[in-house]
């Protein structure tokens, strides 16, 4: 679709970075990110997230002793308008006094590309974006995704080495944000660019990234497939920040798991475990006459259409949510059984 | 529709009044007194004929064009400069940036004599490295300098609000397309000041061609409108020329504020 040069390989070495007040915004990290490929940094605001993103964009460098290669070139103390680096900012960030073509041709201008090329590029620009009609347009006159469709045309024109995107459609309303996430995720296949992506948005997150990197505190939670994240959550920070994460205490005794709303049995529980998580799809509303599973009280339901979402009062601080596909109706009050499948079980 | 109309004008009213009573009707009274003289309607032809006349209007323009544009370019980037970088002593700072505007102009002559004087720090220098005495407050230079004085600290708090306002992501969006820093300035940071700039030029100049104590204390050489003015209405009694002046200072003052309004509207118009 349009050529980027081959994609580019980023990795951090030890780079942390406090802020000059004395705040350590990000704890020393060390990260490869293939060519190519899509990583997505998650995790709530001030978890260092935008700060690594800015410093692979060189708009901060790392303490010292931190380096920031591209493709094993060591660009640490390079500043950002040498990088050649497309970034896409939540704000858009759009230059009001320049129209949506001049806008897009910015940087093809800043390097002196003729006028020809320029407007050819826009023009393929405008065209992958869908926003050939708004070519002459006044930034103020445009929607919010239209803004950042722009953004995102202006930062690919120029061919950049890498894509960074931060937290680009959280100003937008829920239904556009689902439009332009498979706009961007289309886009991003169809480049081949390596892109680094910041959210604090996990749906935006798992449907994004080939690989996330959760973040707390500044330092890295867990690396991995959305996939890994989702299912094995490597801390209970990560577990309970992505998807919903039941709890149940109780004490372990030869394979079963006992807590107030019953026994469950689990072959592979370690002895240890006092307290077990897991997903609201991994349990299922029992048959009433079934003898087995956990006795709960329902406390809330949902319908949603698809399911019913149901809240259940297990005698723990929190009800389990569950998800159920049953035909049937819940109302407040009612007894249910639960089955939890050992499979989804969770020690952390 | 025409109540409409009917309310369009009574709400206008008020601004109506006001327009009339300070501008239109002491303008248009000053224009009549002007042709009242002993010459008539040609005292209006006089400021265009007479080269006295003529060159006090010319230097009168030029000093105030001259003091806007170095007022300007000093408070952008000064201004800029304090609301970006917070320092100690920074807000001290600012608050003497700012007390020029409590010193009436006699002060500001005053002191531009003692800078540039006969007596003057900079003569005195001068005198001492080059044997050369450099004495510049009694002329036209010496005035620009006391405006630029006076008028930098309304520019550079109007500078400083509009600085604040500007998105830093905007700058660091130009960086990423491979902007330099420099390139920076010109896309990003000017464009977002120009309505600052616009409002605040637009005052600066206004004050730097009716502004009369400094030019009053330097004196002697400089031939500006409002010492002319001053000299005509005083000294000579010819308040028909006094009030042709008046109306000719006024009415180009207001030509020139309103062209540069229109030039910058109609580059904001062009580049959006």
């Amino acid at each position: 679709m349009t050529d980027i040069g081959k994609p580019l390989a980023i990795a951090l070495q030890g780079c942390a970075k406090t802020f000059a007040d004395g705040t350590r915004a990000l704890e020393p990290l060390d990260l490869a990110i293939h060519a190519g490929e899509t990583i997505v940094f998650l995790g709530p605001s001030g978890c260092g997230k935008t700060t690594t993103l800015r410093i692979i964009a060189g708009l901060e460098e790392p303490d010292a002793g931190g380096k920031v290669l591209f493709d094993g070139v060591d660009v640490t103390h390079l500043p950002i308008e040498q990088r050649n680096v497309g970034m896409v900012f939540q704000s858009y960030a759009l230059f009001p006094n320049m129209t949506v073509a001049g806008n897009i041709g910015y940087g093809l201008k800043i390097r002196k590309t003729p006028d020809g090329q320029i407007r050819a590029r826009v023009a393929e620009m405008l065209a992958m974006m869908q926003i050939t009609k708004l070519a002459d347009r006044r930034i103020d006159q445009l929607s919010g995704g239209q803004r950042q469709r722009v953004a995102l045309a202006r930062a690919i024109a120029v061919r950049p080495r890498a894509l960074l995107l931060d937290e680009p459609l959280t100003a937008l309303d829920a239904k556009l944000r689902d439009t332009l996430r498979l706009e961007i995720d289309s886009l991003l296949r169809s480049l081949g660019i390596t892109a680094i992506y910041v959210t604090h948005d996990q749906a935006e997150a798992m449907a994004l990234g080939d690989r996330i990197v959760v973040m707390e505190h500044g330092r890295v939670a867990q690396i991995g497939k959305p996939r890994e994240i989702y299912q094995r959550p490597a801390t209970r920070f990560v577990a309970e920040f992505i998807g919903t994460m039941n709890r149940l205490t109780g004490t372990t005794q030869n394979g079963v798991f006992s807590c107030r709303a019953g026994d469950l049995a689990w072959n592979e529980a370690p002895g240890h475990a006092t307290e077990i998580l897991f997903r609201p799809e991994d349990i299922r509303i029992a048959e009433s006459d079934e003898a087995s599973g956990l006795h709960g009280k329902v406390a809330a339901a949902f319908f949603l259409g698809d399911r019913t979402r149901l809240f259940v009062e297990v005698g723990e601080a929190r009800p389990l949510v569950v998800e159920s596909t049953a035909r049937r109706e819940f109302n407040h009050g009612d007894a249910v059984r639960l089955s939890i499948d050992p499979r989804g079980l969770l020690v952390l | 529709m025409r109540r409409d109309v009917q309310r369009l004008i009574f709400l206008l009213l008020p601004a109506g009044i006001f327009f009339a009573a300070f501008f239109l009707l002491p303008m248009a009274r000053l224009f009549f007194i002007g042709g009242s003289g002993k010459t008539g309607w040609a005292a209006y032809a006089a400021i265009l004929i007479d080269s006295h006349y003529l060159s006090s209007l010319i230097s009168t323009l030029g000093v105030a064009a001259a003091t806007t544009v170095a007022t300007l370019i000093i408070s952008g980037i000064s201004g800029v400069f304090l609301q970006r970088h917070k320092f100690p002593g920074n807000a001290a700072l600012v608050a003497m940036l700012t007390f020029p505007l409590a010193f009436p102009g006699v002060v500001i002559g005053f002191m531009v004599i003692m800078l540039a004087g006969r007596q003057g720090l900079i003569g005195q220098v001068t005198q001492a490295l080059t044997g050369d005495k450099l004495v510049f407050a009694y002329t036209l230079s010496g005035l620009f300098m006391g405006y630029v004085y006076f008028s930098i600290p309304r520019t550079i708090l109007t500078v400083m609000a509009a600085a604040e306002k500007l998105d830093p992501k905007l700058e660091e969006a130009a960086r990423s397309l491979g902007a330099s820093p420099w390139r920076v300035v010109l896309d990003v940071i000017i464009p977002g000041l120009k309505p600052a700039f616009i409002s605040a030029g637009a005052i600066c100049f206004a004050t730097a061609v009716g502004a009369f104590g400094t030019a009053f204390t330097l004196a002697a050489k400089i031939n500006v409108l409002p010492m002319v003015i001053y000299t005509e209405f005083t000294l000579s009694a010819n308040i028909a020329m006094a009030a042709a002046l008046s109306f000719v200072l006024g009415a180009v003052t207001w030509i020139v504020l309103a062209l540069a309004r229109t030039a910058a509207g109609s580059t904001v118009a062009a580049a959006g």
